[in-house]
């Protein structure tokens, strides 16, 4: 017998509605018999699809053997890269070099990648702006302005300069990607590169990184910011894992060691004593 | 290695630590300085957990007040009880047989977020900055609640920070941390807080939790926001992990399945096989 879920906003009342009483179209495990994910049942509905194609139906409700071409494609292009000097990565190759297991060193990398100067803020910010910045093109707002006020407004504008290096290595052979399965040409990556073409006339001189890239690309398929955000949770864990087990393969503590003369001390200078005059 | 490439050497910049080596290994502490202190020189022995956590953080001795205060919270957020979000994240790991490290992890990714977490701290903590101890600006915050235009990782706020949106009213271990806190240094912030707390309450349509207690405290330390967050989610583990290990123990069959607590509201129904 379902209980009824009362609309209440607030207060004890609505935890009491709730209580043993988790009513969902997301999905179940039928012990012993079977499961079923938004509505269809796994075994029989959705055992062919490819891993992705589930991945990404569990995530939006969304079936499209191309968007999740398209999102395998960026996974391998953008964000694999097995070089253990990648924050995110490096936290993994430190587990493998303190021997911590696989699953905690990828979950610790994966949890890392939600980062602000790389990683899932970028991604989730870039393609948030490129709907922004459209919405107030279709207002009559000039590009210039939009993207000055966004500058003015947070300093950096998502998807545009990157830490370490200024070209990105990944915006070609992930066009050509796109290109190979027919995509690449909509409106959202043709802004995408539009905004790259204001910043290197400016003083700023930013090119474009793979986040907007991305963005571009999975706007122009109808994806939603949260959407690429949940698509790109997993997507740094094939650089992460290789990270992990090249450390494992090494001695124990092998992996970048510091001495301590690699600590460079900028706190106070005198020597103290805990409960003296400090 | 010569001395030209050491220099060269990339390093850590830290005001917080200092180290010298052991003579016979270069890998190795033989003095550690917090702050200038010798920690197992000097420290030890003589510095309580909750001492040593502040000079971490702040890079100075806490006087005897700041330090029961930051002691009287840990000791009120140190378990949530098992009931909690984050604690039932760290049961979850217990009762699979997870490693205790997940049962952690478990604990503090449960209780990041916005309701009752971590992140309602530094949210609530940004409140205090803005509004300090006028009235005015709190009733104007809790009703015209920041929005970024940007998107966030984070979830928006769905409550005003540092209020239950599920309470009823103040729960008595609140106010009982509360009036404890005002007790010890009657800090300025803490005091207007449990002076407006009804007036507070009746605008946010919400009781006062832990976690605005938490901020308001936190606040009237000098924390930072993003010292605060870190703190509320560190101070909460001691529950976590204890719940979590005795979890371990009792099994998966003698923790909550909630069997028949699942309704799926579109299922298909049994497939029929035609082999």
């Amino acid at each position: 017998m379902t209980k009824k879920i009362i609309n209440i906003e607030s207060g004890p009342e609505r935890l009491k509605s709730f209580e043993d009483n988790w009513q969902t179209e997301m999905g179940a495990w039928f012990p012993g018999e079977r499961v079923v994910l938004r509505g269809k049942d796994v075994f029989t509905e959705l055992s062919q699809c490819s891993w992705m194609e589930y991945f990404i139906y569990g995530l939006t409700g969304k079936t499209s053997t191309k968007l999740a071409r398209l999102v395998e494609g960026i996974w391998l292009i953008s964000t694999s890269f097995p070089d253990p000097r990648l924050w995110n990565n490096r936290v993994a190759a430190l587990a493998g070099t303190c021997r911590s297991t696989g699953v905690l060193a990828t979950a610790a990398g994966v949890g890392v990648s939600e980062a602000t100067i790389y990683g899932l803020k970028p991604i989730k910010g870039s393609i948030d702006f490129l709907y922004r910045a459209t919405k107030k093109l279709e207002e009559g707002k000039p590009l210039e302005k939009i993207i000055r006020n966004e500058l003015k407004t947070y300093r950096t504008v998502y998807g545009y300069g990157r830490p370490l290096t200024s070209a990105d290595e990944r915006v070609k052979p992930l066009m050509d990607f796109a290109d190979s399965i027919g995509m690449g040409d909509g409106p959202y990556t043709k802004l995408a590169f539009e905004i790259e073409k204001w910043f290197k006339a400016s003083r700023l001189k930013y090119q474009i990184n793979i986040a907007a890239v991305a963005a571009g690309l999975l706007a122009d398929c109808g994806v939603l910011p949260e959407e690429e955000y949940y698509y790109a949770t997993l997507s740094f864990v094939g650089g992460i894992y290789p990270c992990y087990i090249d450390s494992l393969d090494k001695p124990e503590g092998a992996f970048m060691p510091l001495n301590t003369k690699r600590i460079r001390y900028v706190g106070t200078n005198e020597t103290r004593s805990w409960g003296s005059k400090q | 290695m010569t001395d030209t490439t050491e220099k060269a050497a990339e390093q850590i910049t830290t005001k917080i630590w200092r180290e010298e080596a052991e003579p016979d290994n270069p890998f190795v502490a033989a003095k550690s300085y917090c702050a200038g202190f010798d920690v197992y020189g000097d420290l030890l022995g003589k510095i309580s957990l909750v001492e040593y956590l502040w000079l971490l953080f702040k890079l100075e001795p806490p006087s005897t007040s700041q330090t029961r205060m930051l002691e009287g919270l840990a000791v009120a957020l140190a378990n949530p009880g098992p009931r909690d979000h984050s604690v039932r994240g760290a049961m979850n790991a217990g009762v699979g047989g997870s490693t205790r490290a997940s049962a952690l992890i478990a604990a503090i990714s449960v209780g990041a977020g916005n309701l009752g977490g971590a992140r309602e701290v530094f949210t609530a903590m940004q409140y205090w900055q803005q509004c300090g101890l006028n009235l005015e600006s709190w009733i104007d915050i809790i009703h015209n609640p920041p929005h970024e235009e940007r998107t966030d990782v984070w979830p928006e706020m769905e409550h005003t920070p540092g209020f239950d949106p599920n309470g009823a009213s103040c729960p008595t271990p609140v106010k009982q941390l509360l009036d404890h806190l005002v007790g010890i240094g009657h800090s300025e912030a803490l005091v207007w807080l449990q002076t407006h707390r009804p007036t507070l309450e009746q605008n946010t349509g919400s009781p006062l939790a832990f976690s605005g207690v938490a901020a308001a405290t936190l606040f009237a330390l000098g924390f930072e926001p993003e010292q605060a967050e870190i703190l509320f989610l560190l101070l909460r583990l001691p529950g976590a992990a204890a719940h979590a290990i005795e979890q371990e123990k009792m099994g998966w069959s003698r923790y909550p399945f909630f069997s028949d607590g699942l309704t799926l509201t579109n299922d298909p129904g049994p497939v029929t096989h035609n082999d």
